[in-house]
């Protein structure tokens, strides 16, 4: 509960009608995307402008309350569950586009914004803002810079850190700060910029930022190729690279998703082979053209056996089809969808699924593989049951295998769903003591009270980490 | 208000009869958010959107939260459009448990008296009798020709009520006589060269207040090559009793209706109305407990037809010459029809189909108009902000004619062109009014 005194004081900064705390608001704040999360606030709290946000801070500082900056609520990884109580705070009303600048190809924008209206806006200018989260037809913009959201593009174009150039930021003592600028070079002191990308809520609050564009692509072409052996598609997927040419999107099915694919969508895809792979190329015609058919030419070489490539967009659009039903495919197969995503340099993609697999095996589970192969970023999937605790607590065991796995290949826990509370016991494994460290001394310069978003990142105690007895 | 007596007989329910199963399969991914028009027009708030639904419907089942005011007004403003069921990558079934939770809230909620009055004669002595419906539509005639409309107009008396029912008023369709109504044919044979053997779920509203179209209807089935059975012993669908919690009055009709349609030895039901359609496709749903009937509701399910899609299916498009007169029309999908029957393409290929007129598709075709069965007189504040933006979609067509698939849309949208004040300008038409027009 907060006291009368804090709440009299926010309610004095945000007005009556920005404050609440009825039990079914603070109810419907309680979750994020992460299943088996669920804690409520004490109040949530929408500010109108970045003067609100500073004064919010200071009291919150000043009584120690933890504050949790909230977008749409689509993370995976409880990043906005607000697992210590405290306040959530929303972004309705900061939710304005500032700023198209064609001349230096930026825009800024307001924290709340949804990322599609974003990107609609910027694509009306011919312009192209690549970071394409699969939930950017809801999730904010301030939501993609706290989790450093990836997509299906990263592998070409890279990911959201990729394109903030400039932030306004809050920090927990009500002071306001702003890093970088409309600027392609700038090495006036630490790269701010890129420390908040990604940090989750954990050092301040995000109230503005300034994205890098770049020239809308001309033309872009699909295909899919499939394919008998699953190492014979991740070998494809590495020559094409090694033959110099970067596809926009690189994606990856194996065989368990794809059975549940067809038995969802009915799409007509053989259900005997191994491995998908869904390519999109983009730029100027006689480009796109050139690259698809080498990349078709590699895929024939490593034994596809099968390739199409898309004549029309309708074409191309029922070839991704497969990609996009994946999610609803496993998610249909039982109550609970657990979505990882473990990463590992792109050259052991087929050790690594090949791992999945065995794990799986070993712990009698459904878990599906997809994801974005190009960039070793995988998902695999889990479809379970949270009401039943054993089979709940051979899911996790079988999680924390496929960290160690990735870690032991030279991957990472996470690739784009970030730590959130859902994997700060494992950070330990990826960082070490002394790169934990380091970090809580960023956290503590910034955060010394640890108000903003308690319990995300850091963990209270580590995972032991588990011994591969394969 | 509700007491907290009837709070705790309403968790209790909420215990017995939701379907956890269904309350789990949210996995709160938040796809369904940008869908969800009470979302939107409340300023994104979670509280009124599918997830926030589910997770307060989930957590009075556990016991986390108690029914309380807010809970109720968050489930009321609800326009049940089911737009967040179709984007859903679990696939829960939203209106269920919509329907559900408010069957659950109105059955242990004690009304005041005016209220109880109106919902007894409205869901028990008016819609499953159409007899009375005539009379009802009837009387509506009347008050039209007799000139007591006219008086009514002009002594101000529509004033005192709020401004969309006055502006609703204006915008009823001219009834046709009791006489007309009765007389209803009950087979027709095919036109063209017989294809199948229909049969025609002529509703209850839309056979008396839109009756025209009804007839319409009927003709475009018999030019297709079907040939007709209407059975007298049909009744009103149940949907508006199914949406108000007022789930037994919706079984009766439901079983009435599996029982007047079961042994007519025909190919399919056609509906014209996606209001009706959807419900009728949920009878077996709406059933699942009584395993006799069950059975018989899946097979009455697995005959109804939207008009839009038998039509297309049998290549009336192609073999009959549409034409009219040079204009631009668009189509406002009918929510039911469109996230519950999953029919969207068919009536905008036989609009396509019809020559002299250029189709433009409006942006957000598929938002909800805000009709909503009665929401637009019971939340006629959100209604109208949704119809507002509704036409402001419309209008950027540049369309003089609004098409619909679903009477309650039709309405709502003759409202909204009132209310634009683009009477003269611009008209809604029901998908089959139109092609009967155009039929050469």
């Amino acid at each position: 509960m907060l006291s009368n005194e804090v709440k009299q004081k926010l309610i004095t900064i945000v007005t009556e009608k920005n404050f609440d705390d009825s039990k079914i608001e603070r109810l419907v704040y309680s979750y994020d995307a992460t299943p088996n999360f669920q804690s409520m606030p004490n109040a949530v709290i929408s500010p109108r402008n970045t003067e609100d946000v500073s004064e919010i801070l200071k009291i919150c500082n000043q009584y120690e309350v933890p504050i949790v900056p909230r977008g749409s609520g689509t993370n995976l990884c409880a990043g906005t569950c607000p697992t210590e109580g405290g306040i959530v705070l929303l972004f309705k009303h900061m939710n304005k586009i500032l700023e198209i600048d064609e001349e230096n190809l930026t825009i800024t924008v307001q924290p709340g914004v949804i990322t599609l209206d974003m990107i609609h806006a910027i694509e009306e200018k011919g312009l192209f803002y690549p970071p394409d989260p699969s939930s950017m037809k809801i999730s904010t913009i301030g939501g993609n810079i706290n989790e450093n959201s990836g997509g299906l593009r990263g592998l070409k174009y890279g990911v959201t850190r990729d394109y903030v150039i400039g932030l306004e930021a809050v920090l927990p003592n009500g002071d306001i700060i702003r890093t970088g600028g409309k600027l392609a070079k700038d090495v006036a002191g630490y790269d701010l910029t890129r420390l908040f990308v990604g940090s989750e809520g954990t050092l301040g609050v995000i109230t503005e930022a300034t994205l890098k564009l770049i020239p809308m692509p001309e033309t872009r072409k699909t295909m899919l190729a499939l394919y008998q052996d699953l190492s014979a598609a991740a070998r494809s997927v590495s020559k094409i690279i090694a033959n110099k040419i970067i596809p926009t999107t690189l994606e990856f099915l194996d065989q368990a998703t794809l059975k549940v694919v067809e038995d969802y969508a009915q799409i007509g895809l053989p259900t005997d082979v191994q491995a998908v792979l869904l390519i999109e190329q983009d730029g100027p015609p006689e480009v796109v053209e050139r690259d698809i058919q080498k990349i078709a030419e590699v895929c024939k070489l490593e034994n596809a056996v099968s390739i199409q490539i898309a004549a029309t967009e309708e074409e191309a659009m029922a070839l991704r089809t497969a990609r996009r039903a994946a999610l609803s495919a496993v998610a249909r197969l039982a109550p609970t969808t657990i979505l990882e995503d473990a990463t590992v340099p792109r050259s052991e993609i087929a050790n690594m699924v090949k791992a999945i697999n065995e794990i799986t095996e070993k712990y009698q589970l459904t878990i599906c593989t997809f994801g974005h192969a190009g960039d070793g970023n995988l998902h695999p999937t889990c479809a379970t049951d949270a009401r039943n605790h054993e089979e709940m607590e051979r899911v996790e065991k079988a999680f924390a295998e496929i960290f160690e796995k990735a870690i032991e290949l030279g991957g990472t826990i996470t690739g784009e769903h970030g730590v959130g509370a859902m994997k700060a016991p494992y950070l330990e494994w990826k960082l070490k003591k002394e790169g934990i460290a380091a970090m809580l001394g960023i956290k503590h310069a910034f955060d010394p009270n640890n108000i903003m978003n308690p319990g995300k990142v850091f963990a209270k105690d580590s995972k032991k980490r588990v011994v591969i007895t394969r | 208000m509700t007491t907290l007596v009837e709070q705790e007989k309403i968790q209790q329910q909420f215990k017995e009869r939701m379907n956890e199963d269904e309350l789990l399969n949210c996995m709160r991914c938040g796809f369904c958010l940008p869908t969800c028009p009470t979302y939107i027009e409340s300023g994104y708030k979670e509280s009124h959107s599918p997830r926030g639904r589910i997770a307060m419907m989930k957590a009075v089942v556990d016991g986390i939260v108690e029914p309380d005011e807010d809970f109720e007004r968050s489930l009321e403003l609800c326009l049940g459009c089911r737009a967040c069921e179709p984007v859903c990558p679990s696939g829960v079934n939203y209106g269920h448990l919509l329907e559900e939770a408010r069957d659950i809230i109105n059955q242990n909620k004690k009304h005041s008296l005016p209220v109880r009055a109106v919902r007894k004669t409205v869901f028990e002595g008016l819609f499953p009798h159409q007899n009375r419906m005539r009379n009802m539509v009837g009387l509506l005639g009347f008050y039209q020709r007799s000139g007591i409309r006219t008086l009514a107009r002009k002594t101000g008396y529509l004033g005192l009520l709020p401004d969309n029912l006055a502006t609703m008023e204006k915008v009823l369709p001219k009834v046709p006589t009791l006489k007309e109504m009765k007389n209803r044919p009950e087979h027709l044979p095919a036109i063209a060269e017989k294809v199948h053997r229909v049969a025609f779920f002529s509703g209850c509203l839309m056979d008396t207040m839109f009756m025209k179209t009804n007839d319409a209807t009927m003709k475009l089935l018999q030019l297709a090559g079907c040939e007709i059975v209407i059975p007298k012993q049909q009744t009103c669908c149940g949907a508006l009793h199914g949406h108000s919690g007022e789930k037994n009055g919706a079984k009766e009709l439901a079983k009435k209706n599996i029982a007047a349609f079961e042994d007519l030895g025909v190919d399919f039901i056609i509906t014209n109305a996606g209001g009706c359609g959807a419900f009728l496709v949920d009878y077996d749903h709406l059933l699942k407990d009584d395993p006799v009937w069950k059975e018989r509701a899946l097979a009455f399910k697995l005959k109804i037809k939207d008009i839009s899609e038998i039509l297309v299916a049998v290549s009336f498009h192609k073999k009959v010459k549409l034409e009219l007169p040079a204009q631009v029309i668009t189509y406002q999908d009918s929510c039911h029809l469109r996230n519950v029957m999953k029919t969207a393409s068919a009536p905008r290929t036989l609009l396509g189909a019809i020559k002299g007129v250029q189709f433009k598709e409006m942006k957000e075709a598929d938002r909800c108009c805000g009709s909503a069965g009665i929401y637009n007189i019971v939340e006629s504040e959100m209604s109208m902000v949704m119809l507002d933006y509704k036409m402001v979609q419309a209008k950027a067509t540049h369309a003089t004619t609004i098409v619909t698939a679903n009477p309650g849309c039709l309405l709502q949208m003759q409202l909204g062109i009132e209310r634009e004040g683009l009477s003269d300008k611009m008209r809604a038409v029901h998908i089959v009014d139109l092609l009967a027009e155009a039929v050469k």
